[in-house]
């Protein structure tokens, strides 16, 4: 039997919103189920103060100021690494051999299971470098495991700028690097600030790799080496152990509500610097 | 009046890889005056064009041979400054091109390159090009507005200016008005006619009309071979080559 265009284009109509629908309702249901167990925690005393009692009583605050810590480690070193690769994959040198290596390389390390990192990072940064547990081995270990995603969106938006900018930088007399920075960047820079935000959504919410990088100590971190326990690896000793479902839902609501405010943060950042060109 | 040749293109052979799209060029551009080069699409025109201000250095497989001389010195020099020298020789694109920020932040693009001038310098030098690309009246009250907000007769003369406000010495324009309506054209080919007192410009036209409108000298490619070439009303009244004639007649292209 066949099917005439005007059912067909129904049926595909039909089959496309019940997905969309689908997606929405699973991804809504979560989130409000995290947020309406975990929101009636969050209070002041939730924020300030350092967990006691293993976490059943007392904050997150050390959490949450780990978690901010590693993360800004991460990003600060990963960015200028990834944003570096992706402006000599796509500027400064042709299609070849080189090219696929890094290439293939990084699209290897993005598939790489997180725990993997985290085996990496604890011989590598922990015990070969001695520098145990701590905020600084968690960070440089996600910095590795955001490095790819980071290349990858950039390179993505470098591309998708039009040549014309490039050819009229250089025809206004703009050096490579004025040309790069003055027209495509500055073109690409949503793009890449979507893969950061990417990014920094992964570090956050990363539980595997930097409980063997970073460790799990409740204290409040002093400098960036000492150890610390993220919020998503308070979450998962919390809910693994036990110890407090309550806490555990707590902080799995302000894991939640941090990501979104630091999407909406960059989100206008960049929409303040793009709207002056638009 | 004897006029000095501001550009001499010397046997001049341009390659894409293998390819040879421009053949033995020879063209004097005088100084002062509006050079078109006219020929259907194919012929070589652009990359003639993108040659004299070595823009063809950023094209994969592009390679030249022979000899361009700007006032007398090559441009193929090992010692040329190529930036420099693509600030001597502006060129104005087929599209609009506007880079995504305000009106004035584009025409002051090139003079903040090299950092050399002054606040004071630029806001001046950005209104003098706004004024010669006759565009000033229009934005004057809204510099800090996107430039992509203007429209597209607007966005090429923003393009001009951009070249101006360089304080070139030769203008480049390729099909600069292929994209635009009949009063925007309009409108630059005045500027055009009135900017030729200050500089050396090179067109190539989207039209042969164009070309007839307010070019003083013309000269016809065809499939990179130059045809002909002479003082404007001379080729169009007169050609002497039979292809010529073809072209101008509208027999084909």
């Amino acid at each position: 039997m066949r099917i005439d265009a005007q059912t067909s284009q129904k049926i595909a109509k039909t089959l496309i919103w019940t997905a969309a629908l689908f997606v929405i309702v699973v991804l809504f249901s979560i989130i409000i189920y995290i947020l309406i167990k975990g929101i009636p925690m969050i209070s002041w005393q939730f924020l300030t103060e350092i967990p006691r009692n293993m976490g059943r009583s007392g904050g997150i605050s050390s959490s949450i100021v780990g978690t901010l810590l590693v993360t800004a480690v991460a990003v600060i070193v990963a960015t200028p690494f990834g944003i570096g690769t992706a402006i000599y994959l796509t500027e400064y040198t042709r299609e070849g051999r080189v090219t696929r290596i890094i290439r293939f390389s990084a699209e290897s390390l993005a598939g790489i299971p997180s725990i993997v990192y985290g085996l990496f990072g604890f011989i590598f940064f922990v015990i070969y470098l001695k520098m145990g547990w701590s905020i600084l081995s968690g960070g440089l270990t996600m910095a590795i495991m955001i490095l790819p995603t980071i290349i990858r969106t950039s390179e993505e938006a470098i591309r998708t700028v039009p040549n014309l900018y490039r050819e009229v930088g250089f025809s206004l007399g703009a050096t490579k690097w004025q040309a790069i920075t003055k027209t495509v960047l500055p073109s690409a820079l949503p793009g890449i600030v979507n893969g950061v935000i990417l990014s920094i959504g992964r570090c956050v919410a990363e539980t595997a790799a930097v409980m063997l990088t970073a460790g799990s100590t409740l204290r409040m971190p002093i400098s960036l080496l000492s150890p610390t326990r993220t919020m998503a690896v308070h979450f998962y000793i919390l809910a693994r152990e036990g110890i407090s479902m309550e806490n555990a839902y707590g902080t799995a609501a302000l894991l939640i509500i941090l990501i979104l405010l630091i999407n909406v943060g960059f989100n206008m950042l960049v929409n303040r610097f793009v709207s002056k060109g638009r | 009046m004897i006029q000095q040749s501001k550009i001499v293109i010397k046997d001049l052979n341009l390659y894409y890889h293998e390819k040879q799209v421009v053949k033995e060029l020879n063209l004097e551009i005088p100084q002062n005056e509006i050079f078109a080069i006219i020929g259907p699409s194919n012929s070589g025109i652009t990359t003639t064009l993108r040659t004299l201000n070595r823009l063809c250095d950023l094209t994969f497989g592009a390679r030249q041979e022979g000899e361009v001389l700007l006032d007398g010195k090559s441009i193929f020099n090992k010692n040329v400054n190529v930036t420099e020298l693509r600030r001597k020789v502006g060129m104005v694109f087929d599209v609009p091109t506007p880079l995504p920020m305000s009106i004035f932040d584009n025409v002051a693009f090139g003079s903040n390159l090299n950092g050399k001038k002054s606040k004071a310098e630029v806001e001046e030098g950005v209104e003098k090009a706004l004024r010669m690309s006759a565009l000033w009246d229009d934005v004057k009250d809204r510099l800090n507005t996107p430039a992509a907000r203007l429209s597209g007769g607007q966005q090429q003369r923003l393009c001009i200016a951009r070249v101006l406000a360089l304080e070139p010495e030769v203008i480049l324009l390729d099909r600069p008005c292929s994209a635009l309506d009949p009063i925007s054209t309009a409108k630059i080919e005045d500027s055009l006619i009135q900017l030729k007192e200050q500089f050396t410009i090179i067109i190539a036209p989207h039209t042969i009309q164009q070309a007839g409108r307010i070019a003083d000298r013309v000269a016809f490619m065809l499939m990179g071979d130059l045809i002909e070439q002479g003082i404007t009303h001379e080729v169009f009244s007169v050609p002497k080559d039979k292809r010529t004639n073809d072209y101008l007649t509208g027999r084909f292209g």
